[in-house]
């Protein structure tokens, strides 16, 4: 889960889940707290998703 | 005056036998150059042998500690300037023995040379303080290996500047300051505009080459599947107990996480590379605890790693980072996880 992709790509990374800024990827302290909880469980549940899908290549799960 | 150049082979190329003679203790054999040595020695210019000490590989595998006393004891004795190891080719572990040899050498102010194939896993080792010809994998490519060698012998021997390209060695990853003519903004341009127009430029920066790597096959159930949460993020408990660095971190940490269901209040950063507030304000922004607890808590997802591991992803050696992923990695297969968030920042 990292903001800039390429890197993770470049780094071996397979299932890559792009976040939202470098200092906060799985929040955002602009939203309400009720609509940053929903962002938030939404990326986490995104990424034990992608754990669990069959994949070939690096992959991004947007 | 002629600089005092001392060698360092295995069994084999000191021509004492093969595999069954692997298990050679080490020894010295004064004022002589013996083997590939002798090659290199005659390339070198104005040098003077001190000698070769031959030792065989298992030997130097399995007693490594009386084998570097070897050396370290030898040196002190023979007073060299410069210690030449190998060439290892890729040979693994004469390679880890030259590297050893170069240490050694390091260590009590002698000037370490070898001469290795990329991959060889000593290269690591002693490439930061060594200048290693970059050789081919095989030894039936010694005629070409031995001339870059000595070239580097004859070089450092008086003193002259070397550089990887010029002189086929493996690059040591350090940065030295140089002068030169035109500030940075005009070389950036002129190596922008070449690139336009298609022609040659080289780089001033190059890019490490990175892994590829295999994808680990899909959980089967997720919701028996343990999933751990690992970041770069720099997120610590407050007050930061084991003083994780800030940047260019030297260490992971890991912590029990089982009776927590956020990281609100408990964690912050010490991350020097982003503007920390809005982690420190809730850490779960970084490392989202409180949302994989929730998954957990419907059965979405088995279970929450106890275990939480963190570092410092910022100015962070490659090198370094590769040791933590091993080593981090190697913990949370041991303990049976499935699965890991590993959050970047």
């Amino acid at each position: 889960m990292a903001t800039i992709t390429t890197i993770s790509q470049s780094v071996g990374a397979n299932r890559i889940v792009p976040t939202v800024a470098i200092p906060y990827p799985v929040g955002n302290p602009t939203l309400s707290e009720a609509d940053e909880e929903a962002m938030r469980y939404e990326m986490v549940e995104r990424a034990c998703n992608a754990l669990a899908t069959e994949i070939t290549e690096s992959t991004q799960f947007e | 005056m002629a600089k005092r150049v001392i060698f360092y082979l295995n069994q084999f190329f000191g021509g004492i036998g093969g595999e069954d003679k692997a298990d050679f203790a080490p020894e010295f054999r004064a004022g002589e150059a013996v083997g590939p040595a002798v090659g290199i020695a005659g390339g070198a210019g104005d040098i003077e042998v001190v000698g070769t000490i031959i030792c065989g590989d298992n030997f130097y595998g399995q007693n490594e500690d009386e084998a570097r006393e070897f050396i370290a004891q030898t040196i002190k004795e023979q007073n060299p300037d410069i210690l030449v190891a190998g060439p290892a080719f890729n040979a693994g572990r004469y390679g880890f023995a030259c590297a050893g040899a170069c240490q050694v050498a390091n260590e009590n102010g002698v000037i370490p040379v070898s001469g290795m194939y990329v991959e060889n896993p000593g290269l690591e080792h002693c490439r930061a303080f060594s200048w290693v010809a970059a050789t081919s994998d095989a030894a039936a490519k010694m005629r070409k290996a031995l001339p870059l060698m000595a070239n580097l012998v004859k070089k450092l021997a008086a003193g002259e500047e070397v550089t990887p390209d010029g002189d086929s060695y493996h690059a040591q990853g350090r940065r030295e300051c140089i002068l030169v003519e035109e500030r940075g903004s005009t070389r950036a341009v002129k190596m922008l505009l070449a690139r336009l127009n298609d022609e040659e430029f080289e780089t001033e920066l190059p890019m490490p080459t990175f892994d590829e790597v295999e994808p680990a096959p899909a959980i089967k159930d997720l919701s028996k599947a343990t999933i751990a949460l690992v970041t770069t993020g720099g997120v610590v408990p407050n007050g930061n107990p084991d003083r994780l660095q800030s940047a260019s971190a030297q260490q992971w940490n890991k912590y029990d996480i089982s009776q927590l269901d956020e990281l609100k209040g408990e964690y912050y950063t010490v991350h020097g590379g982003f503007d920390p507030v809005y982690c420190n304000e809730k850490a779960d922004r970084v490392v989202p605890l409180d949302m994989l607890r929730r998954l957990e808590k419907e059965g979405k997802i088995g279970k929450v790693h106890e275990i939480f591991y963190t570092t410092t992803g910022t100015g962070t050696a490659v090198a370094n980072s590769e040791k933590f992923g091993i080593e981090i990695g190697k913990e949370i297969a041991d303990a049976g996880v499935d699965g890991v968030l590993l959050t970047s920042t």
